[in-house]
C-alpha cells in the first residue's frame, strides 16, 4: 500500500514536471502546424539562464527566499533574446513549406542552439541546490520528498489552468483559436496573424524556459541537457494528441504514471515503457487520445 | 548512355586500388563514410516518395547488435557473415513494422519511426547481457575464414564495404527505374492519383520501408565491425539526425549522391571537431538551414544525371 502510494506521488510530481515542459510544444503545433525541436534547447536556455543567475544572485548575498523569481526573470530574459529573432528572423518565411520541411528547419535551429548555449556558458556543469533545499521536505508514508517539487505541481496548475483560461475566456484567446482554425479566413477578418504567430511562438519556448531553470535547481546543468527533453515531451503531446491542451495534460499524466509505476516496480522497462506508450498510440489512434475534430476545408 | 553505372566501376577501382596507399585514418574515414551513405541511401528512396524516417537509427542499431550479436555469442567475425545478418535482422523487422508504418505520411510517419527507434534504444540500455549503455566490443573482423594482419584489416573492412555499397548502389539504380520505383515522385505528388492509376501507394512504401532497412542493417554492421564498439547510442534520435543530414546534403537525384555526402560529412565531422569541437555542431545546423533553403535538391541535385 505504501509503495502504491509512493508511485502515485512519484508520478504526479513527474506528470507535472513532464506538463510544464510539453505544454510549449502542445501549443506551438496547436496554432502553427511545427514540431518544434528547438523546444530542448529553450529547455536547456532556460536551464543554463536561471542556474548561472540564481548563482550570481545567491553569491552576492542577497536573500535565497527571491531566487524562484530570479528563476523566472532567468526564463524570461533567455527567451526574449532568443524566440523573437528565430521566429521573426527565420521561421516566418518558411510557414509555407511542408511540415516536415519545417521540423528539419527547426533541428537545424536546434543544432546551432546546442552549441550557443556551449559559446556562452562553456562545458562545466552549473549547480545551484539552493532553492531546492531552502524548502525543506515532506513526508509521505515514512518517505521525504522534497517540498519544491510540490512548486512544479502548482506551476503546471497555475500554467496550464492560465493557458486554458486564456484560450477560452478572454478576447485574444478566442482570436488565437479563430487563427488556430483557419489562418487564412483569421487574416481576411482583420486579424494580425503574424503577430499570433509570433507571441505564441515566444511563450511556448517561454515555458519550455521556465521548466528548464525550474528543474535546473535539481540536476547539474550540463551540454546536452535538451537533447533528453525533446523525444520525452514529443512522446507527451503524441499521446494526447498534437495541439491538444487537455491532451497534453493527459499525456503527462499517462506517462508520469507509467514511468513511476515501472521505476518502483520493474526498473528495466522505464525507458521502454514511455515510447511503447507513444507507438501504441500512434499505431490505434495516430491523432492522439485527445484528439480533436480536423475542420474540414473546402 | 548509362551513366550511374560506370560511375560506380570507376569509384569502386579506384577504392580498392588506392587503398593500400591510404592511410589508416584515411581508410577509416572512407569506411564509415560507406556505412553511412548505405543508410542514407536508403533515406533517399523514403525521401523520393516525401517520406522523412526520424528513426532509421533503428535499423542502423539493429544491424550493428545483430552482427555484435554473432561475435558474442556465436563467436563469427566474418564481415560478409555480419552484414547478411544485419540486414537481414532489420530487413525482417521492417518487414513486420511495415504493414502498420506504409499507412502513415508526413509528420506521423516520422513521429512513429521516432518511437520505435527510441523503443529499441530503453531496451538496450537496460539489458544487461547486452552491455546496457556501455554496449561491448566487436572481435576483430575475419574476410572469409582468413585473418587479415593488423595492417591489412582496415583495408580489407574498406575493400569489402566498396563492394557492399556499389553493389548496393548499382540495385538501387534498378530499382529506381522499375515501375515500382518510379512511383516514388509520384506519391510525394499526389497519392490519390496514385491510386486511381491502380498502383498501391501502401504496397510501394513498404518496399522502400523494407529495402531502406535492410541497407541501414548493413550499414550498421559495417560500422560496428569498422569502429570495433557499439553502445545504445547508435539507436537514440540524434544518430537518425545525422542520417536524415547526409540524405538530405545529398539529395535525391543519384545513387552516389549519399555517398558522396557521407564522405563530405565524415570529413567535416572529423576536421571541424578538430578545429573547434564547440561549434562544429553550428556549421552542420547552419549548412543544414542552407540546403533546405536554397539548395532543396541536395549538393548533387545540380548534376543532371540519374
Amino acid at each position: 500500500m505504501d509503495q502504491l502510494l509512493a508511485v502515485v506521488v512519484d508520478g504526479v510530481i513527474y506528470s507535472a514536471w513532464l506538463f510544464i515542459a510539453a505544454l510549449g510544444l502542445t501549443l506551438i503545433y496547436g496554432v502553427m502546424k511545427i514540431v518544434n525541436v528547438t523546444h530542448g534547447s529553450f529547455y536547456a536556455l532556460g536551464a543554463y539562464a536561471g542556474a548561472s543567475l540564481t548563482g550570481f544572485w545567491l553569491a552576492r548575498g542577497y536573500p535565497a527566499a527571491l531566487s524562484y523569481v530570479v528563476l523566472f526573470v532567468a526564463a524570461v530574459l533567455a527567451t526574449l533574446v532568443f524566440a523573437p529573432a528565430i521566429e521573426r528572423g527565420i521561421l516566418r518565411f518558411m510557414y509555407a513549406k511542408d511540415e516536415v520541411v519545417i521540423l528539419l528547419i527547426t533541428y537545424a535551429l536546434f543544432l546551432i542552439l546546442e552549441d550557443v548555449i556551449k559559446l556562452i556558458w562553456g562545458v562545466n556543469p552549473y549547480f545551484i541546490a539552493e532553492p531546492y533545499a531552502l524548502l525543506g521536505s515532506f513526508e509521505v508514508a515514512g518517505m521525504a520528498y522534497p517540498t519544491y517539487n510540490l512548486l512544479l505541481v502548482a506551476l503546471a496548475i497555475v500554467f496550464g489552468g492560465g493557458l486554458a483560461w486564456f484560450l477560452t475566456g478572454t478576447r485574444n484567446g478566442k482570436l488565437l483559436r479563430a487563427v488556430i482554425h483557419d489562418p487564412e479566413v483569421s487574416r481576411a477578418m482583420g486579424v494580425n496573424v503574424g503577430r499570433f504567430y509570433l507571441v505564441t511562438f515566444t511563450f511556448g519556448s517561454l515555458l519550455a524556459a521556465l521548466a528548464g531553470s525550474y528543474t535546473a535547481p535539481t540536476v547539474s546543468v550540463v551540454p546536452g541537457l535538451g537533447v533528453e527533453i525533446i523525444v520525452l515531451s514529443f512522446a507527451v503531446v503524441v499521446i494526447g494528441g498534437l495541439g491538444s491542451l487537455p491532451g497534453a495534460a493527459l499525456g503527462a499524466v499517462i506517462v508520469g504514471i507509467v514511468r513511476s509505476l515501472s521505476v518502483h516496480y520493474l526498473p528495466q522497462v522505464e525507458l521502454f515503457v514511455i515510447y511503447f506508450v507513444m507507438a501504441m498510440v500512434l499505431a490505434l489512434r495516430p491523432r492522439g487520445l485527445f484528439s480533436l475534430e480536423e475542420p474540414r476545408k473546402i | 548512355m548509362k551513366r550511374t553505372p560506370l560511375a560506380l566501376a570507376a569509384i569502386l577501382v579506384v577504392v580498392l586500388a588506392a587503398g593500400p596507399w591510404l592511410p589508416q585514418w584515411a581508410m577509416f574515414i572512407v569506411t564509415v563514410a560507406f556505412a553511412r551513405g548505405l543508410v542514407a541511401l536508403g533515406l533517399m528512396l523514403l525521401l523520393r516518395a516525401g517520406l522523412v524516417s526520424f528513426g532509421q537509427a533503428l535499423y542502423f542499431c539493429l544491424g550493428a547488435y545483430a552482427a555484435g550479436a554473432l561475435g558474442r555469442f556465436l563467436g563469427v567475425s566474418d564481415i560478409v557473415l555480419e552484414m547478411l545478418a544485419g540486414g537481414a535482422v532489420a530487413a525482417l523487422a521492417a518487414f513486420v513494422l511495415g504493414f502498420l508504418l506504409a499507412r502513415y505520411r508526413g509528420i506521423f510517419f516520422g513521429l512513429l519511426s521516432l518511437a520505435l527507434s527510441m523503443i529499441l534504444y530503453g531496451l538496450l540500455v537496460k539489458n544487461e547481457a547486452l552491455g546496457s549503455t556501455d554496449g561491448f566490443n566487436i572481435l576483430r573482423s575475419t574476410l572469409f575464414g582468413i585473418r587479415p594482419s593488423a595492417d591489412w584489416v582496415r583495408y580489407a573492412v574498406m575493400a569489402t564495404a566498396a563492394v557492399v555499397a556499389v553493389g548496393a548502389a548499382l540495385v538501387v539504380d534498378r530499382y529506381l527505374q522499375t515501375p515500382l520505383g518510379r512511383l516514388a515522385p509520384a506519391i510525394k505528388d499526389n497519392e490519390i492519383r496514385v491510386e486511381y492509376m491502380g498502383a498501391s501507394a501502401r504496397y510501394a512504401v513498404h518496399v522502400k520501408y523494407v529495402i531502406a532497412a535492410a541497407l541501414a542493417g548493413i550499414g550498421g554492421a559495417l560500422a560496428a565491425t569498422t569502429v570495433g564498439h557499439i553502445d545504445p547510442d547508435m539507436a537514440y534520435w540524434t544518430t537518425s539526425g545525422e542520417f536524415i543530414f547526409i540524405a538530405i546534403l545529398g539529395g535525391t537525384s543519384n545513387v552516389i549522391a549519399p555517398f558522396a555526402a557521407a564522405l563530405l560529412y565524415g570529413l567535416i565531422h572529423t576536421t571541424a571537431y578538430d578545429l573547434s569541437p564547440n561549434t562544429w555542431q553550428m556549421s552542420l545546423g547552419i549548412a543544414l538551414l542552407l540546403l533546405i533553403v536554397f539548395l532543396p535538391q541536395g549538393l548533387f541535385g545540380r548534376f543532371g544525371w540519374r
